[in-house]
C-alpha cells in the first residue's frame, strides 16, 4: 500500500469567465491526512476537487501532489483516484471488472485482475460478490465497490465527492466509521468533499470551511467547532446563537460587548481575530446551545441573559428550549435529559448563564443562510 | 396469465371505450397493414403467372418455380445458374452492409459530440441543420447528388482545380455516387438512435474511466460503445434494411451496368407484369435481410428488446 502523500494548493484561483469559483486557495494537506472541504452547495468545493483530480486546470496558482506540480498532467496520469457522488460504477461490467478496471488499463492479465479484485472485495466485506452486476447490489454495497475500485488503482490520494449523500441516515453513519477505518488501514491521503458538517467533524483530521469560493478556516474539527474564525464558520458548523452588538471594552483576549437587546456580555475573542478588534466595533457573540445553562435560583451572576420561553422540544437525549431572541431567530438552549418532566412553560421568563469558555466574540460579518 | 393482467391494467387506465379503440387501431395496423399484405405476397410467390381466365382453375396450383428461377434462370434442366440475378442479389446485400458500416463510422463521432456536448446551443442547432435537408424530396436529393457527382459537378471541378486529377472521375460508373446517395439517404436513422443512447450516458462514467487511467480509445471501447450498442444496432438495422430495399436512389444514382436487387423486383412487377415472380424475389430479399440482421445481432449479443430502446 502506498503511504500518504501531501497535497498542496498554492494561491489557486479558478475562474469560469467572469465568475470566480475559487479565490486564492492556500491549503497544505499533510500526507496520510483525512482532510475535508466543508461548505454549502455552490461554494466551490467540488471545483477544488476537480482541480486536484485534473479534470480542470486552475486559472492561477499551483496544485502539487507529493511536491510535484500537476500543471498539464491529465486525470488519467495523476496519482489520484476519485469517488463520484453518484459512484459512476460501470453498469455493464461485472463487479470484479469494475474494481480492476485500472489494472485492465495497465494491461494486467485477467487472472491477476481477478485475484486483486477478490482481495479488495474481501477488504470491503463483499467477498464472493465479484460476478454480480452493479445493479444487483444495494446502495451501501455499491458504495464499497466504488471505494475498492478507487483503491485498486493504488492511488496516493483518494478524492471523495460527497459519496455518502445518496445513502439513508443509518447507512450513512455506518459508512462514516467504515471510511475512517479504511483510511487508517491503507494510510493514504483522503480528501473528502461534503456539505454535511457531521460527516466532516466525525471523520476528518482537518477541515477547510468554504464560503462562496473562499476558504474561511482550516483546522481540526475541534478547533473549528470551538474557535470558529468567522461568523460564517460559527453559524455553518453546528448550531450557534448569535448576539449582535458593539465592543465596549477589551481586556487581553477577552472582550465585553453591549448587545442590542440582551445586555452586556463578556467572552473570549476567537483566536483568529485577536488583536483585530477595537472598542466601538460592530461585533457578534456566538453561544452554542449546550453552552447555555439555567442560572441557579434565577440569580444574576454577571454573564447572563433573560428571555421568555417560546417553545420546548423533547429530543430524547436533550431538551431544546427556544426563547425570544435578539433577532429573527429564537435563542436555542440544549439541556441534557436527566429525568426532568419539562423545563419551562411557554411565556415564562428564564435567566440563562453563558459559559464564557466555549463562547466566542468576533467582528460582525455574514452568517450562513439556513 | 401475465399478459391478461397487462390488458386488464390497460383497460382500467384508459376506460373500456378508449381502450378498445386503441387496441383496435393497433390490431388494424398490424393485421391489415402488415400481416395480410405479406401473406398475400407469400401466396403469390408460390403460384404460376396465369392469365386471368385460368386463375382459380385446375392449373392454379402451388409451385416452387418462381424461386427456382432466381437460382437457375430459365434453364429447365437446372444445369446452369442464374448468375446475373444472383450476382445482383449478392452485390445488393454486400453493398447494403458496406453502406451500413459507412454510416456507423460517420455517425458515431457526430452522435458522441451531439450527445455529450451538453449545454451547448450549437448541438441543437446542428441537429436542426441535419434535419432540414430531409424536407426535400428523396428523388430530388438523389438528382442533386447526381449533379454534384457528375463530370462537371462540384466535386470533379474542385478536384481538378486542386490538380488532384487531370480529368473528371466517373463517380456514377464506379458506384461511388450510389453508395454516397444511399449512405446519405438514411443517415439520420443511424444518427438519432445513436445520439439518444449516447446522450443518456452519465458523463461521470467517462470521467471515472479517465480518472482510473483509461485512454480515449479505451473509454470508447469499454464504456461508450457498449452503452451505445442498442442504438447502433437499431440504427444499423434500419439503414441496412432500407438500403437493401431502396429503389429510387439506385435507379437515379446507379451506374449503367449495375442493378440493385429491388430494381429486378420492380421489373418483374411493372415491366413483365409477372407479380408472382416479383413476389418470390421480394420474399427472398426479405428473408435474407432478416436472417442477416438476426445473425449479426446474435454475434454482437444484442437483444431484440434493446433495439426498441
Amino acid at each position: 500500500m502506498s503511504t500518504g502523500v501531501a497535497v498542496d494548493l498554492e494561491n489557486v484561483w479558478i475562474k469560469f469567465g467572469d465568475f470566480v469559483a475559487v479565490r486564492e486557495a492556500n491549503v497544505n494537506i499533510k500526507g496520510g491526512d483525512f482532510f475535508s472541504f466543508l461548505g454549502p452547495s455552490g461554494c466551490g468545493k467540488t471545483t477544488i476537487l476537480r482541480a486536484i483530480s485534473g479534470f480542470l486546470d486552475p486559472s492561477e496558482g499551483h496544485v502539487r501532489i507529493g511536491g510535484r506540480d500537476m500543471a498539464g498532467i491529465g486525470p488519467n496520469k495523476r496519482p489520484t483516484a476519485l469517488i463520484f457522488q453518484n459512484l459512476a460504477l460501470f453498469p455493464l461490467m461485472k463487479i470484479w471488472e469494475n474494481i480492476s478496471f485500472s489494472m485492465e488499463v495497465r494491461g494486467a492479465s485477467a487472472a491477476e485482475r481477478r485475484k486483486r479484485a477478490d482481495e479488495l472485495l474481501d477488504m470491503v466485506a463483499l467477498g464472493g460478490q465479484g460476478d454480480k452486476l452493479p445493479s444487483e447490489l444495494s446502495g451501501g454495497q455499491k458504495q464499497r465497490v466504488a471505494i475498492a475500485r478507487a483503491l485498486c488503482a493504488n492511488p496516493d490520494v483518494l478524492l471523495l465527492d460527497e459519496p455518502l449523500s445518496a445513502l439513508d441516515l443509518k447507512l450513512r453513519q455506518h459508512m462514516r466509521t467504515e471510511l475512517r477505518e479504511i483510511q487508517q488501514r491503507v494510510g493514504i491521503t483522503f480528501i473528502y468533499i461534503t456539505h454535511d458538517q457531521g460527516e466532516a467533524l466525525t471523520m476528518s483530521d482537518n477541515v477547510a470551511v468554504m464560503k462562496a469560493g473562499v476558504i474561511d478556516q482550516i483546522g481540526s474539527g475541534k478547533e473549528i467547532y470551538d474557535a470558529p474564525a468567522t461568523p460564517f464558520v460559527a453559524s455553518f458548523v453546528g448550531e450557534n446563537n448569535v448576539f449582535r452588538g458593539k465592543i465596549r471594552s477589551i481586556d487581553g483576549t477577552r472582550a465585553t460587548i453591549e448587545t442590542n437587546r440582551s445586555g452586556v456580555l463578556t467572552a473570549e475573542i476567537t483566536p483568529a481575530q485577536r488583536g483585530k478588534m477595537a472598542v466601538g466595533d460592530a461585533a457578534m457573540l456566538f453561544v452554542r446551545p449546550e453552552a447555555l445553562t439555567l442560572a441557579e435560583g434565577g440569580t444574576d451572576t454577571g454573564n447572563t441573559i433573560s428571555a421568555k420561553v417560546v417553545n420546548e422540544e423533547f429530543e430524547g437525549n436533550t431538551f431544546s428550549v427556544f426563547l425570544e431572541g435578539d433577532g429573527a431567530k429564537p435563542i436555542k438552549m440544549s439541556l441534557p435529559n436527566t429525568g426532568q418532566t419539562r423545563i419551562a412553560e411557554r411565556g415564562k421568563p428564564l435567566t440563562l448563564h453563558i459559559n464564557p469558555q466555549t463562547t466566542v466574540i468576533m467582528p460582525a460579518g455574514e452568517l450562513a443562510s439556513d | 396469465m401475465k399478459r391478461k393482467l397487462i390488458f386488464a391494467d390497460f383497460f382500467r387506465n384508459n376506460g373500456a371505450l378508449m381502450g378498445s379503440i386503441l387496441i383496435g387501431l393497433v390490431a388494424f395496423w398490424l393485421i391489415v397493414l402488415v400481416i395480410l399484405p405479406q401473406i398475400s405476397m407469400l401466396d403469390y410467390s408460390f403460384r404460376f403467372n396465369l392469365p386471368p381466365a385460368e386463375q382459380g382453375g385446375p392449373k392454379d396450383v402451388y409451385t416452387l418455380s418462381n424461386y427456382q428461377h432466381l437460382i437457375y434462370g430459365s434453364d429447365e434442366t437446372h444445369q446452369s445458374f442464374n448468375t446475373i440475378d444472383l450476382m445482383v442479389f449478392l452485390r445488393t446485400i454486400v453493398a447494403a452492409i458496406m453502406v451500413t458500416i459507412f454510416d456507423i463510422i460517420l455517425c458515431y463521432p457526430l452522435a458522441y459530440f451531439l450527445g455529450q456536448a451538453r449545454g451547448m446551443g450549437m448541438a441543437r442547432l446542428l441537429v436542426v441543420l441535419l434535419i432540414i435537408p430531409y424536407w426535400v424530396n428523396e428523388i430530388l436529393r438523389a438528382f442533386a447528388l447526381r449533379i454534384i457527382f457528375g463530370d462537371g459537378g462540384l466535386i470533379n471541378e474542385a478536384l481538378m482545380l486542386l490538380h488532384l486529377t487531370s480529368e473528371p472521375i466517373d463517380f456514377i460508373r464506379h458506384d461511388i455516387a450510389l453508395y454516397a446517395g444511399l449512405g446519405y439517404a438514411y443517415i439520420l436513422l443511424m444518427l438519432f438512435p445513436m445520439y439518444n443512447v449516447i446522450e443518456s450516458l452519465d458523463r461521470n462514467q467517462i470521467e471515472a474511466a479517465r480518472d482510473l487511467g483509461a485512454s480515449w480509445t479505451r473509454i470508447h471501447r469499454r464504456i461508450v460503445i457498449p452503452h451505445a450498442k442498442p442504438g447502433i444496432a437499431s440504427g444499423s438495422t434500419m439503414v441496412f434494411m432500407l438500403s437493401a430495399g431502396a429503389l429510387a436512389t439506385p435507379q437515379i444514382l446507379g451506374g449503367p451496368s449495375s442493378l440493385w436487387f429491388t430494381q429486378l423486383v420492380y421489373q418483374w412487377f411493372n415491366n413483365s407484369l409477372n407479380w408472382q415472380q416479383g413476389a418470390a424475389y421480394a420474399i427472398v430479399l426479405l428473408v435474407a435481410t432478416i436472417t442477416i440482421v438476426m445473425t449479426i445481432m446474435k454475434i454482437f449479443r444484442v437483444n431484440m428488446g434493446d433495439i426498441g430502446k
